[in-house]
């Protein structure tokens, strides 16, 4: 999925050739819009906005606009086809949860972008880190903020502080480097330690060509992982590529870390 | 200085704003008939680069009811609409309580406080 498109604009319209709204009306049709994944613009000026929304007065108050009267039955479907007519995003089809780097606190230590695995994390033109396919992040995962040792990847809808952008305090920014150094004595990361204890487990599975007992060892381990790394929903654990793609995965965003470090010519 | 224009969160694909306190707010603002933006999810928008929020950031004075100030200078800054941090207000509607939030945003005085940080001048 691109998230190449945007939210409809809708302006609540109550100027000239539309009636005023009671208080209520207004906020359930504000209320009603939003949930569509519209963007509502209640004001004189409809500005720019795709269509009006009003209780029009003996028809379109401005021609040329496309209006959409409130008493009309079908509101909510007549709001979905100017949607999809004018290709505005669709409500509800991505649950917008992603990393948003505050560079205040990032030193462009590419931890991050060595540490995703899907591809997430990019660098500009300027070798700066930037988030690039946010839809690409796995839903409720906080894993990557977890390595940061700055605290300076947000995650807005996370439930606690400092990742969901309260303030970072001194006794956050502890924490978060007490992590990092028990995720570096248990193998670097917590992918590079599902990948040794699955290799391990590989390895026996090889002499042993045991699918089920192959299948409870990786749970297992997953398992462990998920203990050991509780933010991650075991949803995106169970979900992880096969060991081969994980070290294929992990080669290549350690490699265009230090790529985005090394000085440039 | 104008007066701020008020920019309301919706937070629709989520539950971290109270869902009283996000509709108590909305609700103020309809009952007193000003001017406002709503937005579905300012998460989205960010991610999608709307270009409502490059309008917003550059229009002058505003206050935005959503959440953490440090989260929305962020997700305005990542949608390559940075705010002005002497003209931004932010209300925190996962902590404040709804009428104190609807009082900062219908007040008419701006009291700026998102973190100024090293890149903020």
């Amino acid at each position: 999925m691109a998230l190449t498109q945007t939210a409809l604009r809708v302006a609540l319209y109550e100027g000239p050739g539309a009636k005023s709204l009671s208080p209520g009306r207004r906020f359930e049709t504000v209320k009603q819009l939003l949930s569509q994944g519209c963007s509502v613009r209640s004001a004189a000026d409809p500005g720019d906005a795709s269509v009006w929304v009003g209780d029009f007065d003996g028809g379109p108050a401005t021609p040329g606009f496309q209006h959409v009267s409130l008493d009309q039955p079908d509101f909510a479907e007549a709001i979905d086809g100017v949607r999809i007519q004018e290709q505005a995003a669709p409500a509800g089809q991505w649950k917008p949860w992603f990393p948003v780097i505050d560079y205040d606190r990032c030193t462009n230590c590419m931890q991050c972008l060595s540490f995703c695995l899907f591809g997430v994390y990019g660098v500009d033109g300027d070798r700066k880190l930037q988030v690039q396919n946010q839809d690409n992040c796995k839903t409720n995962c906080p894993a990557c903020s977890r390595v940061c040792p700055e605290a300076a990847i947000l995650f807005p809808k996370y439930k606690a502080g400092p990742i969901n952008g309260d303030v970072v305090s001194d006794a956050d920014l502890q924490r978060e480097k007490m992590k990092v150094d028990i995720s570096a004595l248990l193998g670097g990361d917590v992918y590079s330690l599902l990948r040794e204890r699955t290799a391990k487990a590989q390895s026996r599975f090889s002499k042993e060509r045991d699918a089920d007992k192959a299948l409870a060892e990786r749970q297992k381990c997953l398992t462990k992982l998920a203990a050991l790394s509780a933010d991650i929903p075991p949803e995106v654990l169970a979900s992880l590529p096969s060991p081969e793609e994980i070290a294929r995965r992990a080669a290549e965003a350690a490699a265009r870390a230090r790529a985005a470090l090394e000085p440039s010519n | 200085m104008s007066t701020p224009r008020i920019l309301y969160c919706h937070c629709q694909y989520a539950q971290v704003l109270p869902k009283d306190v996000k509709e108590q707010v909305l609700q103020s603002l309809c009952d007193r008939g000003v001017e406002f933006e709503a937005v579905a999810d300012l998460c989205e928008l960010s991610a999608r680069r709307d270009p409502l929020l490059k309008a917003l950031a550059d229009g002058g004075p505003l206050k935005i009811a959503a959440c953490f100030p440090r989260a929305v200078k962020w997700l305005f800054a990542a949608a390559g609409a940075p705010l002005d941090a002497g003209q931004t207000e932010v209300c925190n509607l996962r902590v404040e309580a709804a009428t104190a939030a609807s009082e900062a945003l219908l007040n008419a005085a701006l009291s700026p406080n998102l973190p100024a940080g090293k890149n903020q001048s």
